[in-house]
């Protein structure tokens, strides 16, 4: 069973559908325990960084899904849940959860894509990525496969974490991690058949794990 | 560097699918569920709803065929028609899309965009505008004015004066849909389409007009819009959302070809 973290993020119901489609049992939940013996994690998000991160503290879920870590439950942050799992964000600024070492980063103002045209944050809409080395939430996914993005912020995490980019006005990582713990700045929920493939990756890695 | 999108948009009255032409002389094409499952399959980047139901018993029918489809399609989608209040928004959005589209409320209460943006984020709030071309004078410069109610009343309000105020009030996008060439295949309205794209710096969508791929790919180069709307030419089968974008590709305008 997969738990969908619930804090009110936003896009926790277009999660558990999409898991549903492909007959992945789920729940959402913001209970400790079931958290803690789940046989693996999704932790989504919409909104602005500095006020998921005092609700996730003051609710004590920040502390949850740093132990879920310690204990190598696979987890799976997606938009601003890829970013708060970094140290810091620009947004706010805010302290974020520091799972993992890096920042998220405010896109310029004033972008240009690479025809020249304006780049207006936020980044909305479908985008390539280049996938770099091997991975497992990204195998059998197409390099150059499209994933919908919806930000104003991005993740910079260490760059040996870095699992594949994107680029839109300058090249920035689209989805890092290391084996049971990823992070994407897609909505993969939100990204057709690419999308669900990633979230059949990673229910694999899960069921691998039990 | 994002792929312009193609977005079918499917009209549902009592929840069926319908396409009015110039708004009148509805027809009853089919089960917008399925349709919207269809489109997806094919390669649709997006789909939009619009609820054209006058009844309340119409309106939860048509809540039913949001959550239906949110369970069946794993792109955005959005939906509009007789939204005029944060409350109705959130119902929408509850039930499973990603977006609503506001088009006479947010005339008639400016401020119901502010409040959508600061409840739901930008991002959800994509304004819907009917325009329609006048003889250019001192209170609509732009020569384009914004009618309401289905076409039917005009607003005195400038098109593009309109536009920048709704982004300036927290609009994520616009919808320019030219009650001019809406249903007559002719094409996209370019000269507003592009007026609006290039003074605001938000995504904006071409509506309205489309009868082959070539009208596309002019309101991504002539239009400047980030997306397009499509209905009759895909509902009616004489082209498939492929057949646009490989035309796109083909003169190379950046489109998601596989999916």
């Amino acid at each position: 069973m997969l738990a969908i973290v619930d804090y009110e993020a936003g896009n926790q119901t277009s999660v558990a559908r999409a898991l549903k489609s492909l007959g992945i049992a789920c729940l959402i939940t913001d209970s400790p325990q079931t958290l803690a013996c789940a046989d693996g994690v999704i932790f989504p998000g919409v909104g602005a960084a500095p006020q998921a991160m005092r609700k996730l503290e003051a609710s004590g879920i920040g502390d949850i899904l740093r132990s879920i870590v310690e204990k190598n439950i696979p987890l799976l942050g997606i938009c601003l849940g890829c970013q708060i799992l970094l140290e810091e964000s620009e947004e706010g600024p805010c302290k974020c959860l520091g799972i993992l070492p890096g920042k998220a980063r405010k896109f310029h103002d004033n972008l240009r894509q690479e025809d020249g045209s304006a780049a207006p944050v936020p980044h909305m809409g479908w985008n390539g990525i280049r996938k770099v080395g091997q991975s497992r939430i990204l195998e059998g996914i197409a390099d150059n496969a499209e994933f919908y993005f919806v930000h104003s912020y991005y993740p910079e995490p260490a760059e040996e974490m870095v699992l594949a980019t994107t680029s839109y006005g300058r090249k920035f990582c689209a989805i890092y991690g290391r084996d049971g713990l990823w992070a994407a700045q897609f909505h993969p929920e939100k990204s057709g058949r690419a999308g669900l493939g990633l979230l059949a990756n990673f229910n694999a890695w899960c069921e691998g794990k039990r | 560097m994002l792929s312009k999108r193609i977005i079918p948009c499917l009209d549902v009255r009592d929840g069926r699918l319908t396409k009015g032409v110039k708004f009148a002389g509805n027809e009853d094409i089919g089960d917008p569920v399925a349709t919207a499952r269809r489109y997806y399959e094919e390669g649709a980047d997006e789909i939009v709803f619009y609820d054209i139901t006058a009844s309340a018993e119409g309106r939860g029918i048509f809540l039913d065929v949001v959550e239906k489809v949110a369970s069946e399609i794993f792109i955005p989608f959005s939906v509009g028609g007789g939204i005029s209040s944060v409350a109705a928004m959130r119902e929408v959005l509850l039930a499973g899309a990603e977006k609503v589209s506001v088009n006479s409320a947010a005339v008639l209460k400016p401020e119901l965009i502010s409040m959508g943006a600061d409840a739901f984020g930008s991002q959800a709030i994509v304004i819907g505008m009917d325009v329609l071309a006048v003889p250019k004078s001192q209170n609509i410069p732009s020569g384009y004015e914004i009618v309401i109610n289905g076409g039917r009343k005009k607003t005195g309000l400038d098109a593009l004066s309109w536009a920048l105020q709704c982004q300036r009030l927290g609009a994520g996008e616009i919808c320019v849909n030219s009650i001019d060439a809406d249903g007559t295949k002719n094409g996209y309205e370019l000269v507003i389409t592009s007026m609006i794209a290039d003074a605001v710096n938000i995504p904006v969508i071409a509506s309205g007009g489309c009868g082959k791929p070539e009208h596309i790919y002019d309101a991504f180069t002539k239009g400047h819009a980030q997306a397009a709307i499509v209905a009759s030419i895909v509902h009616f089968g004489e082209y498939s959302i492929m057949d646009c974008k490989r035309y796109l590709d083909q003169l190379g305008v950046k489109a998601r070809m596989t999916w």
